[in-house]
C-alpha cells in the first residue's frame, strides 16, 4: 500500500491519491508514514524533471497534489515531523526583481529534497539577505532573477555579503531566465543552476549529502 | 481592374499588404535620401520574409524595453509619464542606431492611465518598484479555476463585470453591470439598465472618461511618432500584436501556476476556452495590420518554451491554437511575427508545419545551426543575440557572435540579425556593434 501511494503520486494521479490517502487515514495509520511516502514521491518526481521526464507543468501539478495531501494529514497529526534537514538556505529574488515563478519551484524542490528554507520573497535588497545570513548562520544563498537588471543586484548581493564579512562563511548559487556562465563570472557568485533540480544538486555537493 | 479583396489568394493579400507599407500613404519623406532609405529597408525586410529573392545585406532589427530611456539618461518612470520625453528619447534611439525598421515608442504606455484606474495586473516604475526599473506583471488567477463556464457563456460580459474589476480597482462596481444581451422588449428593459444609476457605477464611469482621455492624450504622441519615423526613412517593424492562445489565457487570466493545473485537471475546459478566444485575436491582428498598413503583427510567446510543458503537452495544448491564430492571420495576408522566448530547440519540429514564406520566428535561446536546418525552407529566422553579451559582454564578443549567426544562418536569405529578447538598460557600444557590423558583414554579394 505505501508503495501505491509513492508511485501514484510519483505518476500524478491526484484522485487515486488523494483516495488513498483518505483511506490510510481512516484505518488510522500514522500521518507521519504518509507524510514519509509522500516525500519518497517528490523525490521521484525531482528525479524524473533532472532526467527530462517530467516538466515544469509536472512540478507544480506535484506541488498542488502535496498541498492535498498535506492538508488532509495535517489535523491528524499529533507532534510535529520530525525530519532531518540537510542544511539551511537563505533564498531570494534579488532588488529591482519581482519575478517569482522560478523563484518558487526551485525553493519548493530544495525544500521537498530536505533543505530549510528562509523565503526572503522577491525584490529582496543586498542588506536583507545579509542580516538573514547572520540570523540564521545559512551556509548557502540563492539569488534569483529573470530581469538583466538583476545581474547587477546579484552582484552587489555579493559584494555586500563579502563587505560583510561573510563571503568565505557560504557558497552562493544563482539563476533565473538570462543568467549563463558569464553572468555567474560576473556577479561572484560560485555556481548557477539551469533549473531547479540543478539547484537541488548544487545544494547537497555544497552540503555534502549525497 | 483592381481584384477585389475577397477575390484575392492569401499570397496575393500579403504582396498587397507588403506594396502598401512600400509606399506608405500621406508619408512626406523629410529627403530624398530617406525615401530611398525607407524603400531599401522595406524591401529587405521583405525579401528576407518572403524568401522568394535574396535580400541585399541581412537586415538588421533592435526591438527595445527601456533601453531608449536609459540611453538618453531618463528613467522608465520618466518615460512612462512625460509622453514628450519619451518620443524624444525613443527618436534619437532610433536616429542614434539607425536599424532597419521602428517599433514604435508603445513600450512604456501611459502611466497616469494606469495610476487613474488603479491599474492591479503590474507593477511599474514609481509603483510598486523603483524609478529606474522596468514593469513587471503581479502573477495571479485574475480568472478562477471554477469560472470557464462563465467565461465561456459569455467572454464579453464576463471581461466586463469580472475581469475589469479584477485588474482595474477604479472599476470595481462594474462588477454590478448587466448583460445587456437580454435587451428585447421594451418591457423590461428599464430594469435592466438600473445599475448604471448606482452612485459608485457612475463614479466608476467617471473615472473611466478620465482614463480614456489619458489614453488619447498619450495615444496622440504616439501616432506623431508613427508618423514621423517613415518619414525619416525607418519602416514600422509592427501594426500591433496579437498572443498564442494558451498565452493569452494563462498569462493574465488562470496565472502560471492556474494553467499548468487545468492542463491536469480540466484540460477539455482549457481547450474550449482557447477556441473561443481565437477569433477574437485572430481579428485583433487583422484590425491592427489594417490601421496601421503594415502587415507585420507580432506575436510574443512566452509559456510554450523549452521545459514550460511536455513535447506531448505542446502539442495538445500550444501548437493547434497558435497555429490556428496563425493560419488565421497568413489568410488575410498578415504576416505573423513571432518572438519566441526561453528556449526552442525541442519545438522546431513541429512548428515547421506552415506555409512557406508568411511568418518571422525571433528566437530567444535556440540552436541556430538547427533552427535553419529545420526552418530554413519554411520561414524567415531572426534574433539570438544573447542578452548577457549585450549586457555585459565586450564588442569584440558581440561581432564574433553575430558573424557567426550570419555565417550559419545568413545563407541564402531568410535571416534578420536582432537582440534575442527585449533590452532595457545594456551597454550602447554593443548595440551599435551589433548594428554596424550586421550592416558590413552581412551584405550578400
Amino acid at each position: 500500500m505505501a508503495k501505491d501511494l509513492v508511485n501514484l503520486l510519483a505518476d500524478l494521479k491526484e484522485q487515486e491519491v488523494i483516495k488513498i490517502v483518505q483511506d490510510r487515514l481512516n484505518a488510522k495509520e500514522d500521518p507521519l508514514k504518509i507524510l514519509e511516502d509522500a516525500r519518497k514521491a517528490m523525490e521521484i518526481v525531482g528525479n524524473r524533471f533532472a532526467g527530462g521526464e517530467y516538466f515544469i507543468p509536472d512540478l507544480v501539478y506535484s506541488g498542488e497534489i502535496l498541498k492535498s495531501v498535506t492538508e488532509l494529514v495535517k489535523p491528524k497529526l499529533t507532534k510535529a515531523a520530525e525530519s532531518k534537514k540537510l542544511g539551511k538556505i537563505v533564498f531570494g529574488t534579488v532588488a529591482g526583481d519581482i519575478h517569482d515563478i522560478g523563484k518558487n519551484i526551485a525553493v519548493f524542490m530544495l525544500d521537498v529534497n530536505g533543505f530549510e528554507i528562509h523565503d526572503l520573497g522577491v525584490d529582496v535588497s543586498a542588506q536583507k539577505f545579509v542580516d538573514k545570513m547572520k540570523e540564521t548562520g545559512a551556509p548557502i544563498i540563492g539569488l534569483s532573477g529573470f530581469l538583466t537588471l538583476a545581474f547587477d543586484s546579484m552582484k552587489e548581493t555579493v559584494e555586500a555579503i563579502e563587505d560583510a564579512g561573510l563571503r568565505d562563511k557560504v557558497k552562493i548559487m544563482i539563476g533565473g531566465g538570462q543568467i549563463t556562465e558569464d553572468v555567474r563570472k560576473y556577479t561572484g557568485a560560485d555556481a548557477y543552476g539551469k533549473d531547479a533540480m540543478a539547484g537541488v544538486a548544487l545544494a547537497k555537493k555544497w552540503v555534502g549529502a549525497k | 481592374m483592381e481584384k477585389k479583396w475577397e477575390d484575392m489568394s492569401p499570397d496575393e493579400k500579403q504582396e498587397a499588404r507588403f506594396q502598401k507599407w512600400l509606399s506608405p500613404e500621406g508619408v512626406k519623406f523629410a529627403s530624398p535620401e530617406a525615401e530611398k532609405l525607407y524603400k531599401e529597408r522595406a524591401t529587405r525586410i521583405k525579401d528576407a520574409i518572403q524568401m522568394k529573392k535574396r535580400p541585399d545585406r541581412v537586415p538588421v532589427l533592435l526591438i527595445p524595453s527601456f533601453f531608449p530611456a536609459f540611453y538618453s539618461g531618463l528613467t522608465p518612470r520618466d518615460v512612462m509619464y512625460d509622453y514628450e520625453k519619451a518620443n524624444n528619447a525613443w527618436k534619437k534611439f532610433y536616429i542614434d542606431f539607425q536599424p532597419d525598421a521602428h517599433f514604435g515608442c508603445v513600450a512604456p504606455g501611459p502611466g497616469r492611465f494606469f495610476d487613474i484606474l488603479d491599474y492591479k495586473l503590474y507593477k511599474w516604475p514609481g509603483h510598486g518598484v523603483h524609478d529606474d526599473t522596468t514593469y513587471q506583471c503581479n502573477e495571479g488567477e485574475y480568472m478562477k479555476a471554477d469560472e470557464y463556464d462563465a467565461f465561456l457563456q459569455d467572454p464579453t460580459h464576463f471581461f466586463n463585470t469580472t475581469i475589469l474589476p479584477r485588474i482595474f480597482g477604479a472599476l470595481e462596481p462594474f462588477k454590478q453591470l448587466p448583460n445587456v444581451t437580454t435587451v428585447n422588449e421594451m418591457y423590461g428593459t428599464g430594469i435592466i439598465f438600473f445599475p448604471y444609476g448606482l452612485p459608485d457605477v457612475q463614479a466608476a464611469f467617471k473615472t473611466l472618461l478620465e482614463a480614456g482621455s489619458e489614453a488619447t492624450k498619450w495615444l496622440q504622441y504616439f501616432m506623431a511618432f508613427e508618423k514621423e519615423m517613415p518619414a525619416l526613412g525607418f519602416p514600422s517593424g509592427q501594426a500591433g500584436y496579437t498572443k498564442a492562445p494558451y498565452d493569452i489565457l494563462g498569462d493574465t487570466l488562470r496565472g502560471t501556476r492556474g494553467i499548468m493545473t487545468d492542463m491536469y485537471r480540466q484540460p477539455e475546459k482549457l481547450i474550449e476556452a482557447m477556441d473561443k478566444m481565437t477569433p477574437f485575436w485572430i481579428q485583433k491582428g487583422i484590425i491592427e495590420s489594417n490601421m496601421n498598413s503594415n502587415p507585420l503583427i507580432f506575436l510574443p510567446l512566452h509559456k510554450g518554451a523549452d521545459g514550460f510543458m511536455s513535447d506531448e503537452q505542446y502539442k495538445k495544448f500550444y501548437w493547434p491554437y497558435l497555429k490556428n491564430i496563425l493560419l488565421g492571420l497568413i489568410d488575410d495576408g498578415v504576416v505573423p511575427f513571432l518572438w519566441a522566448e526561453g528556449g526552442s530547440n525541442s519545438r522546431l519540429e513541429v512548428i515547421q508545419d506552415l506555409p512557406k514564406g508568411k511568418t518571422v520566428w525571433l528566437f530567444d535561446t535556440v540552436d541556430m545551426i538547427k533552427a535553419k536546418e529545420i526552418l530554413g525552407d519554411v520561414a524567415c529566422i531572426a534574433g539570438n543575440m544573447p542578452m548577457d553579451l549585450l549586457t555585459i559582454g565586450t564588442t569584440q564578443q558581440v561581432k564574433d557572435y553575430a558573424k557567426k549567426l550570419i555565417h550559419n544562418c545568413g545563407k541564402g536569405g531568410g535571416y534578420i540579425m536582432a537582440n534575442c529578447a527585449f533590452f532595457d538598460d545594456v551597454k550602447p557600444e554593443n548595440v551599435r556593434t551589433m548594428v554596424e557590423f550586421t550592416k558590413e558583414y552581412g551584405v550578400y554579394k
